[in-house]
C-alpha cells in the first residue's frame, strides 16, 4: 500500500512538472557570436555561450503566483531599497492586478523583483549580450539586423503606445522560437548597469554623432543603429529600483530547465 | 519508509525558495532594518583577511564605500587617493565610528590574498579600511544598489562609474560623491555629521 502511494505521489508530481514545463517553455539558443551595436569598445564579435531563454515574457498571472509565495515582494511589503513607489502601480492590491489581462506581460517591476522571480524558478535574468543576440533574429534569420523591414518593424513599435496591454505571444515567432522580443515590452537584463552613455562611454560607439546629425539618406544600418541605440539608452537610464509600465522581463538559464 | 521521507524531502527542497524567504522576513522584522537599508541584502562577502561577513555585521558604523579593482591603472588609484584624502580629513573624535570600504568589481582576479597585498602595498591594511569581494552576481547587485555601472572591457580591464557613497549607521545611503578628484568638502561634512550622532 505504502509503495502504491509512493508511486502515485511521484506520478502526480511529475505530471505537474510536465504541465509546468509547457507553460514555462524555454527555447534553446545555440552558441554563436555577434558584434554588439553598442557597449563594445572594439568591433570584435562577442561569444554568446549556449543557453535557454523563456519563450514569452513573464505574465501578470505568473507574477501573481510568485508574490503569493514571496510576501516580501508584494506591492505593499516590498522594501524601498528593492523597488520604488511605482512598483506594480497598476495592481489594485497585493493579489489583484486590476483590469490588466492575466496573459499580458507583468510590468512596473524592479530589477530586484525580476531577478528574484527568476531565481525562484531556478533561472536567472538574461545578460544584455544574450538578450540582444536572441533579439536580432527575425522569423527566418539569426541576424536580421541589416534587413530594412525588420528595423522598420522595431522602430514602428517604439512609436506605438500601450503595447504592454497586449497578450504575450501575439508578435512574431523568431528563428529560435522565441516571441515578443520586439513589439510588446522592454525587458530587464541582468547586467543592465554595465552601460555608459556619457563620459566613459565615448568609446562605446564612435558614430553617435552620426545618428542625429546624418543628413540626407537614412539607410538600413542607420535604422539598425537607431533601434539599438534606443534600447541601450533606455537601459542606461535605468536604476535597479525603477519600475515603469513598459518594462517587463523574462528569464534565462545556462543549464536545461529542471521544472 | 525512509525512501518516502527522502522523496518528500527532495520535493520540499525544490520549493525551498518560499521557505527561506519567510525566515528572512522574520529575522528582518526582529532587528527592524529600515526599508532603504543595504542591510536588507543577504549577500556574503569576504574581507582581505579571508573572513566571511554579511554587510549587516557593519551596522552601527558610518560606511564610506567605493567600488574598484586592484589591477586598475587609471581611475582606481585616483579613487583610492580620494578615499585616503577623505580619511585624512575626518573628525578625530568620531573617526572610530567610520569604516572606509573598498569593494572589488573583479572578484575573479581580486582574491582575498590579492586584496591583502594591495592593502599592504597601499598601507591600508588596518582600521578603518576594509576590502571586500563576493560573487560576480552579488557584486552586480551591490553595484545596482549604489547606482554604480561597470563593464568588463578586456580580461583585465573594466570601465566603471567613479562614485563614493556614504551610508548612515542604519545602512541608508545619505550622500554620493561623483567624479575623480572632486571637492570632497560636502562628503566629509556628511560623514562627520553622521559619525557625530553616534
Amino acid at each position: 500500500m505504502k509503495k502504491y502511494i509512493f508511486i502515485l505521489t511521484i506520478f502526480f508530481f511529475s505530471a505537474v512538472s510536465v504541465m509546468k514545463a509547457q507553460e514555462k517553455g524555454m527555447a534553446f539558443i545555440k552558441e554563436g557570436s555577434y558584434v554588439p551595436l553598442y557597449g563594445a569598445v572594439s568591433q570584435k564579435p562577442v561569444i554568446v555561450k549556449p543557453f535557454y531563454i523563456d519563450i514569452y515574457p513573464v505574465t501578470n498571472s505568473e507574477f501573481l503566483e510568485f508574490v503569493k509565495k514571496n510576501p516580501s515582494y508584494q506591492k505593499s511589503k516590498i522594501k524601498g531599497i528593492f523597488a520604488d513607489k511605482s512598483y506594480l502601480s497598476y495592481w489594485t492590491t497585493d493579489f489583484d492586478f486590476g483590469n490588466a489581462n492575466p496573459k499580458s506581460p507583468v510590468t512596473s517591476v524592479s530589477w530586484f523583483a525580476a531577478k528574484k522571480y527568476c531565481e525562484c524558478q531556478g533561472k536567472r535574468l538574461a545578460t544584455m549580450d544574450e538578450w540582444e543576440y536572441v533579439a536580432m533574429a527575425d522569423t527566418r534569420k539569426v541576424d536580421a539586423r541589416t534587413k530594412k523591414e525588420f528595423n522598420e518593424y522595431i522602430l514602428s513599435w517604439y512609436e506605438k503606445s500601450r503595447t504592454y496591454e497586449n497578450e504575450i505571444g501575439k508578435t512574431f515567432k523568431n528563428y529560435w522560437g522565441v516571441y515578443d522580443m520586439h513589439g510588446l515590452v522592454w525587458e530587464w537584463t541582468s547586467d543592465f548597469n554595465s552601460i555608459f552613455l556619457s563620459g566613459e562611454s565615448r568609446k562605446d560607439k564612435s558614430t553617435d554623432k552620426n545618428l542625429f546629425c546624418g543628413s540626407g539618406s537614412v539607410n538600413a544600418s542607420d535604422l539598425m543603429d537607431y533601434a539599438a541605440f534606443m534600447r541601450y539608452a533606455f537601459r542606461g537610464s535605468l536604476k535597479a529600483q525603477y519600475s515603469t509600465r513598459n518594462l517587463g522581463f523574462r528569464c534565462a538559464s545556462t543549464t536545461k530547465p529542471k521544472i | 519508509m525512509k525512501k518516502i521521507a527522502f522523496a518528500f524531502l527532495l520535493l520540499f527542497s525544490l520549493y525551498s525558495c518560499k521557505e527561506s524567504d519567510k525566515k528572512e522576513v522574520k529575522a528582518e522584522t526582529k532587528k527592524e532594518i529600515s526599508d532603504l537599508s543595504i542591510y536588507n541584502l543577504p549577500s556574503k562577502w569576504t574581507t582581505q583577511d579571508g573572513k566571511d561577513i554579511e554587510l549587516k555585521s557593519l551596522r552601527g558604523n558610518v560606511l564610506v564605500m567605493v567600488m574598484i579593482y586592484t589591477s586598475c591603472k587609471s581611475a582606481c588609484p585616483r579613487l583610492v587617493a580620494d578615499m585616503r584624502d577623505i580619511e585624512s580629513k575626518l573628525e578625530k573624535k568620531t573617526k572610530q565610528h567610520v569604516k572606509l570600504i573598498l569593494v572589488s568589481i573583479d572578484p575573479n582576479t581580486d582574491t582575498p590574498e590579492r586584496l591583502k597585498s594591495f592593502a599592504i602595498e597601499n598601507k591600508m591594511n588596518q582600521d578603518p579600511w576594509i576590502f571586500l569581494r563576493s560573487t560576480e552576481e552579488n557584486t552586480r547587485e551591490f553595484a545596482a544598489v549604489l547606482a554604480v555601472n561597470y563593464k568588463k572591457i578586456s580580461p583585465i580591464d573594466f570601465s566603471h562609474s567613479n562614485i563614493i557613497s556614504v551610508f548612515n549607521p542604519e545602512g541608508e545611503l545619505i550622500f554620493q560623491q561623483e567624479g575623480l578628484g572632486v571637492n570632497n568638502e560636502k562628503t566629509i561634512e556628511a560623514i562627520n555629521l553622521e559619525a557625530g550622532k553616534i
